[in-house]
């Protein structure tokens, strides 16, 4: 079986420049995606798209037409990476023909991403309301409109790009609340030409389809009979408690929301990488100088080791690149990673996500949507001894479904005061008999039942 | 400078099921109970477990009545608990796949009817297991096996009038006068006491260590699978006969056997691996495959069915397979409730009555001679594994 140099995970901007740089290098690369395309969520798209949907098309071209160096294995879920000489990863490929398939390689890249983080409130659950990238996804990789009326509702610059794809995509959108008020925190962002001329430009596209922009307020509940019907919009203090009287209800039947993003840490957590604080104080994969995660042979790069944005997530996908074929990066890059690194902890200090998005809760509340765990539940939990998220899966199921608590960690985390413990060991649904089917193990048939 | 925490008569270490139990039987026997815990409830081997209260994979002898004993009890706390623990007496299938393993469950089983285990031949296994695979030799049913859910029974236990529950706190010594325990000293300030009781299961060793005492207790690794959510297709705990041979080996190597069970809340959870390597958490696949293979092959449906999550825990190993339940030979005031293995959650219930009953100085409800913590001898080496 081919055993590769390199197998980078994630096709996104840090996968495909760490691809780019490493077969630019000789290396024998393979780019392992869940993604048919390319793109990974920034750059995501349809087949034959021209780009006009995009930021940053050309950087995106550039980066795509490298994958004819290297082998793109385009599809493969990775359920789980085994650290080893070579590193293996266990994927599935295929989805009603789903099979099993491994990759080998002698050094990893983990580009795997994030995910939309969200926040609970009231209604959160009806249909109608979808995570901030969810929307975007809709548009950007179906060319389809949630909906036709739109509310926007989270924190960060993210929400803008998503507003103006909802009014592209012919969506009439009734407000964008942006739960911060940004101040002078912001100013390092405004001395980055590219970042200010991006923000002009949606400014221009609010302004075009008179979407109305509003910060320091917040969506704290969502109402419907079985699906949105209108969502309560309050202006907020300082710490995001809603102000008393500020309420006001809009009729609409989408709501995107978004308060940041969550990297996907199962594969480097697999692979025995130490994490440590991202620039907002929730885990990330800790790395060095060179881009190298404290496990043997495996690098990170992108939101993987701190939420930064596609820029950030190129210049460390190319410095991991260098590093993993064990060549000196040019210092420029070096710089560029430092300014970007600099303008990423602005941001996260610009658009923190405050305490008060707890006080929109109601004890009937959902917090973990896949077991329908209320808030109440919750608490009681909290009450009688759980002290971290997986304390609050064994005493009330938060966090047990489906979704392994990838939908509700972060809110979880929040309440119990416990960073999120990204342990996953299964990190994509695998069919028993697909699992069975690689059992090489010698047989001892000999351990008892538990208690 | 440690301060004082507000003194009570018994200071249990570990908020696992087997301290919460026997906080639960100290508190009800009528004494102040702290519980200190370092982690948080359930945290450690209760929240690996898959909750099973099992007569069934016990031999004739001392384990087999503590566990009989504790079945009744755990019955009792059942009914009389506010909170659901969820309960469930769905009864064990254990099933043999060959003429001569069944003879040799046979012979167990009769071993354990005379002990007081409630056993039934089954000829045809499927028909109380309508989906397991064709052409077993047979099976025997234990209706006593049940289940609960050990963490939300551990944190009911603890909300016991009387009882104080530390998490988050250490236990780094004890104050000894006269060679007999007067606190109990934690990072964050001393306990006045007269009693500790070491129930730190998996780590009880150090706390032994740190008691000035020594014990036996060595990790076991044991892995579970977890599927998506199915109607009730599996109604009992279901097992390989296999088993029989070897709840007892102390090999370090990998050992498995098949052991499957729905859940009343929908996944089918599949165990179960055993291995002495530590407390090594690094996610082993061949073992999640052998774990997987196995229970296809006991329940063919279970192919195409997906495994959603797994997670891992830490038996607590004694060299002789049995608990560790008695007053240290040696630190006055200092008990022990440790060493359950696998099964814990089953034992628990009996070892708290019996904590409780030592520590009143009442009449234990059985004989405690085989648990008996200086039954090891020393120098210890098994604890340094």
């Amino acid at each position: 079986m081919t055993v590769y140099d390199i197998a980078v995970i994630g096709a996104g901007p840090a996968g495909l420049a760490a691809a780019e740089t490493a077969a630019a290098r000789g290396a024998r690369v393979a780019v392992v995606d869940a993604a048919e395309h390319p793109g990974g969520q920034f750059y995501r798209h349809r087949p034959g798209d021209d780009g006009s949907r995009h930021h940053h098309w050309r950087a995106f071209t550039r980066l795509r037409d490298a994958l004819k160096n290297v082998d793109h294995l385009a599809g493969h879920r990775v359920w789980h990476a085994e650290p080893g000489e070579p590193h293996t990863l266990h994927c599935l490929v295929g989805h009603a023909d789903e099979r099993p398939t491994t990759v080998r390689a002698q050094h990893l890249i983990l580009a795997t991403g994030a995910h939309d983080r969200s926040l609970p409130f009231p209604g959160w659950d009806l249909p109608g309301v979808l995570t901030a990238g969810g929307a975007q996804a809709l548009w950007k990789g179906h060319g389809l409109t949630a909906g036709a009326r739109a509310v926007v509702a989270g924190t960060g610059p993210f929400l803008l790009p998503v507003a103006t794809g909802l009014a592209a995509s012919g969506a009439t959108v009734h407000g964008v609340f942006d739960a911060n008020r940004p101040d002078r925190r912001v100013l390092p962002l405004a001395t980055d030409p590219a970042r200010a001329i991006e923000a002009a430009g949606y400014a221009a596209a609010l302004l075009r389809h008179r979407i109305p922009y509003r910060t320091g307020h917040a969506v704290i509940a969502a109402h419907g009979d079985g699906r949105l019907e209108e969502v309560t919009v309050a202006r907020l203090d300082r710490d995001w408690r809603p102000l008393p009287g500020t309420g006001r209800t809009i009729t609409c039947d989408t709501l995107a929301t978004g308060y940041g993003f969550t990297p996907q840490l199962e594969l480097a957590v697999h692979l025995g990488c130490a994490l440590t604080e991202g620039f907002d104080g929730t885990p990330v994969a800790a790395v060095d100088a060179a881009q190298a995660t404290t496990a043997p042979r495996v690098w990170a790069a992108g939101e993987t080791c701190g939420v930064g944005g596609a820029t950030l997530a190129i210049v460390t996908g190319a410095l991991a690149g260098y590093a993993a074929t064990g060549a000196r990066p040019p210092a420029s890059l070096l710089r560029r990673r430092a300014r970007q690194r600099r303008l990423a902890a602005a941001l996260a200090a610009a658009w923190p996500v405050r305490d008060g998005w707890k006080s929109w809760l109601t004890d009937d509340t959902l917090i973990c949507r896949c077991e329908e765990v209320p808030h109440s539940r919750v608490e009681q939990a909290i009450a009688a001894g759980a002290r971290d998220t997986r304390g609050l899966k064994l005493l009330s199921r938060t966090g047990m479904g489906r979704c392994q608590g990838r939908v509700c960690g972060y809110a979880a985390a929040c309440l119990v005061g416990a960073p999120e413990r990204p342990d996953r060991p299964i990190a994509q649904p695998v069919r028993l008999g697909d699992l069975a089917a690689g059992d090489t193990a010698p047989i001892h048939p000999r351990a008892g039942a538990d208690t | 400078m440690v301060k004082p925490l507000g003194g009570a008569d018994v200071v249990v270490v570990g908020a696992g099921i087997v301290g919460a139990a026997v906080a639960y039987e100290c508190a009800t026997a009528g004494l102040t109970v702290a519980v200190v815990e370092r982690d948080q409830v359930s945290g450690g081997t209760t929240g690996a477990g898959e909750g099973n209260l099992l007569v069934s994979d016990k031999e004739p002898g001392p384990e087999l009545d503590l566990a009989l004993l504790s079945l009744r009890r755990w019955r009792e706390w059942a009914e009389t608990l506010d909170t659901d623990i969820e309960y469930e007496p769905k009864g064990g299938l254990v099933v043999a796949s060959t003429a001569a393993a069944l003879a040799s469950l046979t012979a167990l089983a009769e071993g354990q009817r005379a002990a007081g285990v409630e056993t039934a031949a089954v000829a045809d296994p499927r028909t109380l297991e309508p989906h397991l695979r064709d052409g077993t030799a047979g099976a025997v049913h234990y209706p006593q096996d049940s289940q609960v859910m050990p963490s939300l029974a551990a944190a009911e236990l603890l909300r016991r009038p009387g009882i104080t529950v530390h998490t988050g706190l250490t236990l780094t010594g004890l104050t000894l006068t006269g060679g007999k325990i007067t606190a109990a000293v934690t990072d964050a300030g001393t306990i006045p006491t007269g009693a500790v009781v070491n129930a730190a299961g998996t780590w009880a060793a150090e706390v032994a260590a740190r008691c000035g005492s020594e014990l036996p207790v060595a990790p076991r690794r044991g892995f579970v699978l977890v599927t998506e959510p199915l109607p009730r297709m599996i109604r009992h705990k279901v097992y390989s006969a296999d088993y029989v041979a070897n709840v007892a080996a102390g090999t370090a190597g990998l050992e498995t056997s098949p052991v499957v069970e729905g859940t009343a809340a929908g996944p089918v959870l599949i165990g179960a691996s055993r291995e002495r390597v530590g407390f090594d958490k690094t996610v082993s696949v061949p073992v999640l495959r052998r774990l997987a293979a196995q229970a296809v092959e006991l329940f063919p449906f279970l192919t195409d069915v997906q495994v959603m999550r797994a997670y891992r825990g830490f038996r607590p190993y004694t060299p002789d397979h049995l608990p560790i339940i008695g007053a240290d030979e040696t630190v006055g005031g200092l008990w022990h409730a440790c060493g359950h293995e696998g099964a814990g959650v089953g034992l628990a219930a009996a070892t708290g009555l019996l904590v409780a009953q030592g520590l009143t100085g009442g009449k234990p409800a059985l004989d405690t001679a085989a648990f008996r913590p200086g039954r090891f001898g020393r120098p210890v080496e098994e604890a340094h594994a």
